[in-house]
């Protein structure tokens, strides 16, 4: 298990309770559970590869070993909802609704992704879906996802059609000043946002124990006033539930809520870590706490899927996956020719739109 | 003076900002302001005087100290389609939020491939010569003004500060909008409707034959002064307002110089790397043919600003040393009246 002092705070639920019924509606959501999980497993290791291959470039930060958490908070947020994540995205790209064709294109940095080959895999954004961005900026997505909430509760009422934010953070990130003012202003401003500390153990290389003066990260929330909980973070339904609970508290009574979900990454801080600060016991706990599988294990064991079931689901992903980097190979670049539309949503007089070589001036 | 004329009133760049902050939240509710001490306290310049009285703690909102928060927050809920008018008390803190501006407001149009919009002011005076010593006297805004996706505004009048403000607040882009604070007690003609500058213009504001100064913000009304000074000699002084810090109109500099053919850069920031150098360049690149003399920079002395007032005043510029650089740069060209 994890490093927690006392089980008691861990909620979970799928693990502890009694097994599932094998059929009907909740046995449908646990195998769309299974398969989005899938999903998101089978992406990143095509996205592992392709950057590997050269396709991908910049930095790239996986979801593996998150799976569980992702599908979990995806699962609660309604469509009316807020996102703003770290820049481990993709999962949540793909799970907020975002074609996996279009992610994977922008990775390739395609006309075709979902910013036009402007984000990268750090930056993935729809205002459509309420997906409002992959932050590169440690903590930078923070304030922001804050005046959000503000945003919602300048326009509108609290109840249970109203709308909330969901803000990921890095256990890293628990450090930063922008985490503790944004917290402060939230509690004080009765903002309507759920803080999501994705706590995979590691900041880059540095274990929590290692960085956080309180290493129990869901107490942080205490000198604001704002309630915290720590979650297991490889059970999607624990995840879920708690996600549910807290978002509901910020619709219907303005209340801002922190998380903190025990995860392990499997792998490098990116796809270019070796991860050899990592020793092999540290390796082999995080193999075996994998979500993927163990939830797998569990849906076959309580007979909600078969292992053809399973199989089939695994192979679906990896066809979605494989279509997806077809589509993403085949697009075409974005044209020079829009390299200055972006800069500024208002057209402005004299802004720059010079080449390298080009002059300053122009003579007129 | 007809019915049809605009009319017009003498009041200082403070009250022009006051109420060009109450016509926008009264034309627009999405419009609000954020910032500290803006509230109950009306602003450390008391630039907000009044308007929470009038318009309530949701359109005036106060915030504890924490810059980088609620400057990000600002950002965020621009996202959303607010309007926010950012207070911070002066240039020199917003250093503490300068990774939600530089990082974030600047860059998430483009980076998010158009999809989203960031329309933010954030307000800020800059400058010295107030006896506030080294960390509350500075002139860092080329530090803005070399970012793309801001826009920075410099309005040098009380005029200006009300079209300029209009135009920052109704531009969908965020926009550093430069105040300084020798300037809120300078009064000026303001015209009474509505007057929406456009943005990235520079303006001849006095137009002359013999040499070319320009300016900005505070530094325009030492320049208005000493070119009078030398109309009185009858030495032709032509002044350019820069106005937008970005983007910056290089033609109008260029199409000054190529008629004046000397061009004296006056600018309260420092002269490394500063906005001069920045002008001297295009001016070096757009009218170097028309050039009878070196473009000179009269520009902050490049230390610490200290309290003491002869030495803060010597570390500063001022009349006296535009006037100067002006006779030096004429006498290297033989100028004849």
């Amino acid at each position: 298990m994890h490093l927690v002092e006392s089980e008691t705070v861990m909620a979970t639920t799928s693990r502890t309770k009694k097994k599932p019924a094998s059929s009907g509606q909740a046995a449908t959501e646990l195998r769309s559970y299974y398969k989005r999980m899938s999903l998101v497993r089978a992406f990143e290791l095509r996205a592992n590869e392709m950057y590997a291959r050269a396709k991908i470039g910049g930095y790239c930060h996986l979801n593996l070993g998150e799976e569980a958490t992702v599908v979990g908070l995806t699962a609660a947020l309604d469509d009316r909802d807020y996102l703003f994540t770290t820049y481990r995205d993709h999962g949540y790209a793909i799970m907020r609704g975002m074609e996996p064709s279009a992610v994977m294109a922008e990775l390739f940095g395609k006309s075709t992704g979902v910013v036009g080959g402007w984000g990268g895999s750090m930056h993935m954004f729809d205002m459509g879906k309420r997906m409002l961005g992959g932050y590169g900026i440690v903590g930078g997505q923070i304030p922001p996802a804050t005046g959000a909430a503000l945003a919602i509760n300048y326009r509108s009422k609290a109840g249970p059609k109203a709308e909330a934010v969901m803000c990921l953070l890095g256990d890293g990130t628990t450090n930063i000043g922008a985490f503790h003012e944004s917290l402060n202003l939230a509690g004080l401003w009765n903002l309507p946002i759920v803080y999501v500390i994705v706590n995979n153990r590691l900041g880059m290389g540095t274990p929590v124990e290692g960085a956080s003066a309180e290493p129990d990260l869901y107490k942080r929330g205490s000198a604001y006033r704002i309630e915290g909980t720590r979650v297991d973070g490889d059970d999607p339904i624990a995840v879920r539930d708690a996600a549910r609970a807290a978002l509901k508290k910020a619709r219907e009574e303005r209340r801002p809520a922190l998380l903190e979900l025990m995860s392990y990454r499997l792998k490098g801080h990116s796809v270019v870590d070796p991860a050899r600060y990592r020793s092999k016991e540290d390796t082999d706990e995080a193999k075996g706490n994998d979500p993927v599988p163990a939830f797998r294990a569990k849906l076959i064991a309580d007979g909600v899927l078969t292992e053809k079931d399973a199989d089939a689901i695994d192979d679906d992903a990896d066809k979605v996956v494989t279509e997806a980097v077809a589509f993403a190979d085949e697009s075409p670049d974005p044209s020079v020719d829009e390299l200055f539309d972006k800069v500024y949503a208002s057209p402005v007089a004299n802004a720059s739109t010079r080449l390298p070589a080009e002059p300053a001036v122009v003579l007129s | 003076m007809t019915a049809n004329e605009p009319k017009s009133r003498i009041i200082t760049y403070r009250q022009a900002l006051n109420e060009t902050l109450r016509a926008e939240l009264e034309r627009d509710e999405n419009v609000f302001l954020i910032g500290e001490e803006i509230g109950v306290f009306q602003g450390s310049y008391k630039i907000t005087a009044g308007l929470l009285e009038d318009f309530g703690p949701k359109r005036v909102l106060d915030t504890p100290i924490s810059e980088e928060g609620f400057v990000g927050a600002a950002i965020g809920s621009a996202m959303l389609g607010l309007r926010p008018v950012v207070e911070i008390m002066t240039l020199n803190f917003s250093l503490i939020a300068i990774d939600q501006i530089v990082n974030h407001a600047a860059k998430m149009h483009a980076m998010f491939g158009g999809q989203v919009k960031v329309p933010l002011v954030i307000r800020f005076p800059g400058g010295g010569g107030q006896q506030l010593a080294a960390t509350h006297s500075q002139n860092l805004e080329v530090w803005y003004a070399h970012i793309p996706g801001l826009k920075v505004l410099a309005p040098s009048t009380p005029a200006e500060a009300k079209s300029m403000l209009k135009a920052a607040i109704r531009d969908d882009d965020p926009v550093i909008f430069l105040e300084n604070l020798a300037l809120y007690n300078v009064k000026g003609e303001v015209p009474d409707g509505e007057q929406v500058a456009e943005i990235g213009k520079a303006a001849v504001v006095k137009t002359g034959t013999d040499l070319t100064v320009v300016s900005y913000s505070r530094g325009m009304v030492t320049a208005l002064q000493v070119a009078e000074e030398f109309e009185q000699e009858g030495v032709s002084i032509e002044v350019v307002d820069l106005r937008s810090l970005r983007p910056l109109d290089r033609d109008t500099i260029c199409a000054s110089v190529r008629k004046t053919s000397r061009a004296v850069i006056f600018e309260d920031d420092m002269l490394s790397y500063g906005i001069g150098a920045e002008i001297s360049a295009t001016i070096g690149e757009g009218a170097f043919d028309y050039l009878d003399a070196p473009v000179r920079r009269v520009a902050a002395s490049e230390v610490p600003l200290p309290y003491s007032k002869p030495l803060e005043t010597a570390a500063m510029p001022h009349a006296a040393d535009l006037s100067r650089v002006i006779r030096e740069t004429l006498d290297a060209t033989r100028f004849k009246k």
